[in-house]
């Protein structure tokens, strides 16, 4: 399974530039103040705009399946193998289920994966990485070995022993087993950024002021990475997505849960493809590349707007031609110029 | 050393039209209301290496279109050390990078030509660049450590130079090497030093070797000296002015720290938000400022030698450029403002041999004119 | 005529009498070294050897030296950042090696803060500028309730000029430019009601024209708010304007100190004297013998004895070569680390 793109180093300096100033709300509830930041921050990326509207969207699938697929998705009471029709937008499968209901169902255990993964792996990282950059000495040298030796053994097959010891993972199985296979790749990253920050001014000027380690670390350093840790949570989610799908398709997941992972596993099993019946691949295939869409271009507007050197450079044509315009008008007559 | 072309002479097509490689992908069409040429400059001052006049730079942002380099015009004849002082944020270092034609997006000159043995730099393609690029004409970054590679050897980094210029000959190369390393005073031994194993005055010395591995015309300095002790920055200032001397190459040299270039340049601009405050030879300004800005800055050095008093320094902070006050942009702080200050914007009048950009030595202007209430 | 303020002296005065009774600060023969290599190739830098100034009451005193010198390993000594390798500094009379509680700790540290040098890197970016000094007099003045600690964060920013103080509290680091961010690491440590501030080169990153509003602030807190401060600098000009005493510093090793316009009039040690004729003056002409010296100070690493500058001293003797000088006085209140001087001879080398 291919890493995705690390996310890019962020200076601390720029963390303050990350989210817009709101100037206006000044006095406000702060929390309400980065909620428009954040806000204003996505509606100003493109990447962030769809990579959240699909999140979102597959957020509010997960949430309410019932209302918007009314059948059930396991009760195999169809006819099998039908195509796309109005009782069955996407058909049926051929072990007779609504396809369009298994797919909208099949949403939820995917993220509830992708979001536990998400928090528990990079919780772990912070607090291990940080921790080792920050307390250094005999503390960091004993993390840094555990760290790494999780981060040598191959995952793959690590993943495949541990699902098939525990004779198919269950939604939560698959949480804990990701995690604890996965924090070690971020907690290295985190570790690194600590390290850098260890020296900046900011924090021996907490130090000389008489603030405890711990305070240190929890209030002075972790702020300043937030743009990592965010960037940590999506590629931990994204990984998650795809890691879970790939143990359920080989069959390590637990076939009981419906979910684009164990879909596509049946529909491998039923030889979907060589059938004729390529829909019941297709569409949980493109959910899951949905998913990590959203998840990878949210990853890469995050870079974006916590460094503006990422961004894409927009030169309009309207704008980059008026001001040629103005410098136009003539230069060396002794008439007075406007400033 | 290779030969060097005969400047080709300033053409309309040459002089004006306004720069932007965007323009020549386009084919430079010539549509009707945008691209008509300006009329004709007049041609150079005779002798003149480098002369640019009325440069802008404007930085295209999101937010809108921010001015830094406001219509600098000067001139520099072969040989010469031109100083160019203010403070951060003055646009000092914009108009250095423009001069060199370093400019990158957002960045962009959008106005005026620089004319450098007559061919007007703006608007060049990269490869006419690349030609005259170190051989006529060089850059010494503010920090070696920033500007030289760090995993490569100071010699490695000069057969680089070399090689991208022609020179391919090993016994040429190494000779030439050792050559220009003794010139700044290093032993040519430390050629396979790295960058980190230098201390900090033998790495700008090493910056300033390379840039005079073809023995430009111009070499181009962005504060090579901030970064030094005051011991080192003396020898490196006293060692530039004797290369200068020797090889007839001219300066330009940018930095905030005024009296570092009072003994060692012969002009002195004075750069204020973007545009020019004071210009004219260096001892003159010296001696009488014209410009309250320049006043300002000159008092707020306090002095080792002469009687200690109490300074002031210049209250307040240099403007926006966004947001860029009607009139003189250094009215807000100006101990001497006029009511006519904050109303317009004044022109460069001439004071004896000294530009002065301030409405008090406007010839124009009634005799006294009444302070702002 | 300008009126002076009282605190700058009139040239040739021999600066405050010794004030009998404790200095606020004393290092005595401070020491720090570090090893450097590995295993193979242990090697001693010697980062600062045997340095013993004073520091007294509502007096600013001036450590200069070229970088490299230990000038910086000392404020961080100071701060007990590093613990030295040998040798005491006393505060107040106690030695700050003796400090192992923790209140006593924050209690010192309260004392005498540090200020840094880089406006830009010494500030947390993600909070208010308000945050550090909320915590400043949160961890040293606890008695205070929410809001004096809020009217004691106005009052140390209006002192230090960062005014309306209301409206720059709630201002963000990137909002502020270099010399207010400056202003705020002073306000920070005033919040801490300081004996002593140890301010590490505060202004070499800022434009000159800001350097001076940042200087008449170090006076001011000396005057108005009775603290001392221990200026650490490479640039002789800012040390002129604003200290009493200049202590100059060359290899780790003091080198020459005494009151300021003493030492800058009658420089004793050749290392002052070089380091005088290369500060630029626009006012003065340009020194004939611009003799360029190219020479560098030493990275010390494991020194023979003999004087550290003898390679640059154009006036070195034998003895020189031999045995390292300490510093000894050579009128009053004024000290110096050289052969040559103290044997009485006439010192003109550069």
């Amino acid at each position: 399974m291919a890493m995705m793109r690390m996310p890019g180093t962020v200076q601390a300096d720029q963390q303050a530039a990350v989210l817009p100033p709101a100037a206006h709300l000044r006095g406000h509830n702060p929390a309400l103040r980065a909620l428009y930041r954040i806000t204003a921050a996505i509606r100003s990326n493109r990447k962030a705009t769809w990579g959240f509207a699909l999140l979102l969207l597959v957020c509010l699938i997960s949430a309410f399946p019932g209302v918007i697929a009314h059948d059930s998705p396991t009760a195999m009471i169809y006819k099998v193998s039908l195509g796309p029709s109005a009782k069955h937008l996407l058909g049926t499968t051929g072990l007779g289920q609504d396809m369009f209901a298994q797919v909208i169902w099949g949403a939820r255990p995917v993220l509830l994966i992708a979001f536990g993964v998400g928090l528990g792996a990079t919780g772990i990282a912070v607090l291990i990485g940080v921790a080792a950059a920050y307390l250094g000495g005999l503390w960091d040298s004993v993390l840094n070995l555990v760290t790494d030796v999780l981060l040598v053994i191959p995952l793959f097959p690590l993943l495949i022993v541990l699902a098939g010891y525990l004779h198919g993972a269950g939604t939560s199985v698959m949480i804990v087993v990701i995690t604890f296979t996965g924090w070690s790749y971020t907690a290295r990253q985190l570790r690194s950024q600590a390290l850098s920050l260890r020296s900046r001014d900011f924090l021996q000027a907490a130090r000389v002021r008489g603030e405890r380690r711990l305070y240190i670390v929890v209030v002075e350093i972790i702020p300043t990475m937030t743009s990592l840790i965010v960037a940590s949570f999506l590629t931990n989610a994204l990984y998650a997505v795809l890691f879970s799908t790939s143990l359920q398709f080989i069959g390590l997941g637990d076939p009981t849960v419906v979910s684009w992972g164990t879909m596509l596993r049946a529909a491998d099993n039923n030889e979907a493809f060589q059938t004729g019946q390529a829909l019941w691949i297709i569409a949980p295939g493109l959910c899951i590349v949905a998913l990590g869409a959203a998840l990878a271009l949210l990853n890469y507007a995050f870079d974006e707007i916590g460094n503006p050197a990422l961004r894409p450079l927009k030169r309009t044509r309207a704008r980059a031609d008026s001001s040629r315009t103005a410098a136009l008008r003539p230069t060396r007559s002794a008439s007075v110029k406007p400033s | 050393m290779s030969s060097r072309a005969e400047p080709q002479p300033v053409t309309a097509e040459h002089a004006l039209r306004i720069g932007g490689k965007l323009r020549r992908l386009r084919g430079g069409q010539a549509s009707a209301a945008q691209d008509t040429p300006i009329d004709i400059a007049p041609p150079p001052p005779a002798g003149s290496v480098l002369d640019v006049r009325d440069l802008s730079v404007e930085y295209l942002l999101e937010s809108g279109v921010v001015r830094a380099v406001d219509q600098v015009s000067f001139s520099l004849r072969a040989g010469e050390f031109l100083a160019v002082v203010g403070e951060s944020g003055c646009g000092k270092s914009t108009l250095l990078f423009a001069v060199a034609q370093l400019l990158s997006p957002p960045a962009e000159i959008t106005g005026g030509t620089v004319v450098f043995r007559g061919r007007n730099m703006v608007g060049m393609t990269d490869s006419a660049l690349t030609a005259i690029r170190w051989k006529d004409f060089s850059v010494v970054m503010q920090s070696a450590m920033n500007a030289l590679n760090p995993v490569k050897s100071i010699g490695a980094q000069f057969r680089d130079a070399m090689r991208a210029h022609g020179t391919t000959s090993k016994a040429e190369i190494a000779a030439r090497s050792a050559e220009v390393m003794r010139m700044v005073g290093i032993d040519p031994v430390h050629l396979s030093s790295y960058p980190h194993q230098l201390s900090g005055g033998m790495r700008q010395r090493s910056m300033i070797a390379m840039a005079l591995l073809f023995t430009p015309e111009l070499v181009i300095m962005d504060e090579p000296t901030s970064a030094l002790d005051v011991v080192a920055q003396r020898s490196l200032m006293v060692q530039i002015k004797e290369l200068q001397e020797q090889f007839g190459f001219a300066v330009i040299f940018v930095t905030h720290d005024m009296s570092l270039v009072s003994h060692f340049s012969e002009h002195l601009m004075v750069m204020y938000a973007g545009q020019v405050a004071e210009r004219g030879p260096t001892r003159q300004v010296f001696d009488s400022p014209a410009h309250p800005y320049t006043i300002g800055l000159m008092d707020a050095f306090p002095s080792i030698r002469e009687e200690r008093r109490a300074l002031k320094g210049i209250p307040g902070r240099p403007p926006d450029l966004a947001r860029l006050p009607h009139g003189c942009r250094f009215a807000p702080r100006c101990p001497k403002v006029m009511q006519r200050c904050k109303e317009e914007p004044p022109e460069l009048y001439q004071l004896g041999s000294i530009d002065v950009r301030c409405f008090l030595y406007d010839p124009a202007a009634p005799a006294d004119q009444g302070s702002a209430p | 005529m300008t009126v002076l303020p009282d605190s700058l002296g009139q040239p040739d005065s021999p600066g405050e009498p010794e004030v009998p009774g404790t200095p606020l600060l004393r290092t005595d023969s401070l020491t720090r070294h570090f090893k450097i290599g590995n295993a193979l190739t242990r090697r001693t830098l010697h980062a600062v050897d045997e340095v013993s100034l004073s520091v007294g009451n509502r007096e600013i005193v001036a450590l200069a030296g070229e970088s490299g010198s230990g000038k910086s390993t000392i404020a961080r000594l100071l701060a007990k950042v590093y613990k030295p390798t040998s040798g005491e500094i006393y505060f107040e009379g106690k030695p700050i090696s003796s400090i192992s509680s923790r209140s006593d700790q924050l209690r010192y540290s309260g004392l005498a803060p540090m200020v840094f040098q880089d406006p830009f890197a010494s500030i947390n970016p993600v909070f208010r500028v308000s945050h550090g000094v909320l915590r400043s007099v949160k961890l040293h003045r606890p008695e205070l309730s929410s809001r004096q600690r809020y009217e004691e964060a106005l009052r140390v920013f209006d002192v230090v000029g960062l005014t309306p103080a209301a409206d720059v509290l709630q201002r963000y680091p990137h909002e502020l430019s270099g010399g207010q961010r400056q202003r705020v690491g002073f306000a920070q440590a005033l919040a801490m009601r300081p004996k002593l501030i140890i301010a590490d080169e505060p202004v070499s990153m800022l434009d000159v024209s800001i350097r001076i509003g940042l200087l008449n602030l170090m006076t001011k807190l000396r005057d108005e708010e009775g603290v001392s401060i221990l200026y650490i600098t490479h640039d002789l000009a800012s040390a002129r304007y604003v200290a009493d005493r200049l202590v100059i510093m060359y290899a780790a090793r003091l080198a020459e100190s005494g009151p300021m316009e003493e030492v800058l009039t009658r420089p004793k040690h050749p290392y002052t004297q070089l380091l005088l004729s290369a500060v630029p003056d626009p006012r003065a002409p340009l020194g004939v013998g611009a003799e360029t010296d190219r020479g560098e100070p030493p990275k010390v690493i494991d020194p023979t004895p003999g004087c550290r500058f003898r390679w640059r001293c154009p006036l070195a003797i034998e003895v020189c070569h031999t045995v390292t000088p300490q510093m000894e006085p050579i009128g009053p209140a004024h000290e110096v680390a050289c052969h040559v001087a103290q044997s009485g001879a006439e010192v003109k080398a550069f």
